[in-house]
């Protein structure tokens, strides 16, 4: 990794520059709650202004702009005994600025699964190779535990990530691609004062999140299986699937195929789901494998904590807490986790 | 033409209307786009809207509306006895609709504050099913085409077709809105049966439960939540009462 400094009237500049040629996407305030709160979603933007880079979180995650709610795989036409196939994958390259770390290694979480392991996506692939990433820092948040599932930091996944220092960002630069861009620009050299203000910025974030102990918790979910907590948050569960739906990490999809009314052509499309849906485990002949509000919930979690660590080192949950601020019923894991280290007196 | 080897059955519809405001039965006539194929896929020989034949020689029956008068009774019964596939065409014909409201009230009251002075002959409304069994029911105020099409798809290919059971809630967040209780809205969502692309939240108004209920829907919860944003039992009866979807808790 190579550090510099660039003043933020000159990223400026370069943000400028590239709106004038390419797609940039970043977070941008849409509304605000009843409570006063912004809303933030990460949209494409048409000027530097519209870029809010101090924002808290988006409400929805980045993930969607490399793993759609809804995506056509492939599309058919048919004549007589003939047919033909078409697929598209390819991405006109374009700019996702602003992500914070959790975003950033939800992404490298979901780079083990759908980049790597035995069924790599080519439509994931291409979206992810076609999408330059400048990621930010920025101060803990009072309901996120990034720290406690490992992803409050990045080392890999980025072009160039950016740490606020007053009037200069500390640039990490992470690919030739992120070196090429920047170094059309005015930048320096780090100097001594810019380590330690650096340094200084780290230890505040990290300082600043409330601490979570969680690495009991791939075990505890084992030795908790039947354990009433299911139950009782289980009660709660309204199996609507918003956690998973804002969820920078939950993967798990439908694969569905339309035929045209004229029956000459036909479309396969993939929908995001979530295995809290009571149609999620449902397989032919009507056969449930999660028939209750209780277990489905318990599967969320034991994907996201507990198989998801057993294969890939690391839970799949970034700690960015979505799932728990979107849910109506005010499940959340924090929460969640208490009850379970309460139970097994930890 | 012959799909995956399979010739498509050609349907013979009928298409129905008891009380109601054609709405739904309008859906047969909606979407430019695909409406010579879907118009060629079937044949339609009695539908009072688009053409005056009154053929009785139709396997399927579309039925839309509730049954709210005398006289509709022998009609139903007569479509039923005809019809190989009996399905009920939105709120009104799945579970009474708004027509259902007026069952709350005394009907002599209601008929007065409706009619003024020239009372009309009226029932208590019933869905169709609770005057003859029902084949399948779609639900919707109105019935969402696309829905339609895919049912009747299912149909000519002799395919069962499952509804979704997951609540609007999903679909919701996959057109990226932001929950209404966020603005301090009541939305029926989380007990209502999505498929319908949640149109109702996107557009500020929250859900109305048109699509009647989610597969177990958590009634207990649901009102908990809304209580603890500041809605009163009496509102969240209402909201449920509107298209009469919420059997579970009647
Ligand atoms: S945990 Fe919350 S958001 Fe997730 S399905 Fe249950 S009620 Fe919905
Ligand atoms: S937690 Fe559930 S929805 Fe999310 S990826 Fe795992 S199985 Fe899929
Ligand atoms: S905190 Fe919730 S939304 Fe965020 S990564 Fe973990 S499971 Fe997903
Ligand atoms: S607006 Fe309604 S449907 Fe949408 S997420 Fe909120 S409760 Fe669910
Ligand atoms: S959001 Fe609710 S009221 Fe609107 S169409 Fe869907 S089910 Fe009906």
């Amino acid at each position: 990794m190579l550090f510099k400094t660039i003043a933020k009237s000159e990223f400026k500049r370069l943000v400028e520059d590239l709106l004038k040629e390419e797609e940039v996407i970043g977070p941008k305030k849409i509304g605000e709650r009843e409570d006063g709160k912004a809303i933030h979603q990460f949209l494409p933007v048409q000027s530097y202004g519209e870029l809010d880079l101090e924002y808290g979180r988006t409400e929805y995650s980045a993930k969607t702009y490399f793993l759609p709610y809804k995506e056509t795989l492939s599309k058919y036409k048919f004549s007589n005994d003939n047919w033909q196939q078409e697929i598209e994958y390819r991405l006109k390259p374009r700019f996702m600025i602003g992500l914070h770390a959790c975003d950033i290694n939800a992404l490298l979480r979901l780079d083990k699964v759908l980049a790597r392991d035995s069924y790599p996506s080519p439509y994931y692939i291409s979206r992810r190779r076609n999408t330059f990433i400048v990621g930010i820092d920025h101060p803990p948040l009072e309901d996120c535990f990034c720290r406690a599932v490992g992803a409050d930091v990045v080392t890999q996944g980025f072009e160039l990530y950016l740490t606020s220092l007053g009037d200069r960002y500390f640039v990490s630069i992470n690919s030739d691609r992120g070196f090429n861009l920047l170094k059309k620009y005015a930048i320096h050299d780090v100097t001594d004062e810019d380590t330690q203000a650096y340094l200084e910025v780290r230890r505040e974030h990290a300082a600043g999140q409330k601490p979570l102990n969680l690495h009991d918790i791939p075990n505890l979910l084992d030795i908790e299986f039947y354990s009433d907590v299911w139950r009782q948050w289980g009660q709660k569960c309204l199996n609507c699937g918003s956690c998973a739906m804002v969820c920078p990490t939950c993967y798990c999809y439908g694969v569905s195929e339309r035929v045209s009314m004229g029956g000459d052509e036909g479309e396969k499309s993939r929908q995001l789901y979530s295995c809290n849906l009571k149609d999620f485990a449902c397989v032919a002949g009507n056969h449930n494998f999660r028939p209750d509000p209780a277990t489905r919930l318990k599967y969320r979690y034991y994907h996201q904590h507990r198989g998801f660590t057993e294969t890939f080192e690391s839970p799949l949950c970034v700690g960015c807490n979505r799932c728990g601020r979107v849910c109506l019923a005010g499940i959340n894991p924090p929460a969640i986790f208490n009850d379970l280290q309460a139970e097994g007196g930890a | 033409m012959k799909y995956l080897g399979i010739e498509p059955k050609r349907l013979r519809v009928g298409v129905f209307d008891f009380t109601s405001c054609e709405g739904c039965e309008l859906q047969f006539a909606n979407k430019e786009e695909t409406l010579l194929d879907f118009l060629g896929a079937i044949d339609i020989v009695n539908f009072r809207e688009i053409s005056s034949d009154q053929g009785k020689d139709y396997d399927i029956a579309f039925v839309e509306g509730s049954i709210t008068r005398s006289d509709e009774f022998a009609r139903i019964i007569e479509i039923r006895r005809q019809a190989k596939i009996l399905v009920a065409l939105g709120s009104c014909a799945c579970f009474g609709g708004v027509n259902a409201l007026k069952n709350a009230y005394n009907l002599t009251d209601a008929n007065r504050e409706v009619y003024g002075t020239a009372p009309r002959e009226t029932l208590p409304t019933r869905a169709i099913k609770e005057v003859v069994p029902v084949d399948m029911e779609i639900p919707g105020c109105p019935v969402n085409k696309d829905e339609v099409e895919r049912i009747v798809q299912h149909l000519i290919w002799s395919i069962p077709f499952n509804f979704p059971e997951h609540p609007v809630c999903l679909e919701c967040k996959q057109r990226f809105t932001t929950c209404v209780f966020e603005k301090g809205q009541l939305c029926l969502g989380p007990i209502t049966r999505g498929g319908c692309t949640a149109p109702c939240p996107a557009g500020g108004t929250g859900c109305w439960g048109c699509r009647g209920e989610a597969a177990e829907p958590n009634f207990k919860e649901f009102s908990k939540i809304a209580h603890e944003r500041g809605f009163s039992d009496l509102e969240i009866s209402e909201r449920m009462a509107f298209f009469g979807g919420f059997e579970g808790e009647k």
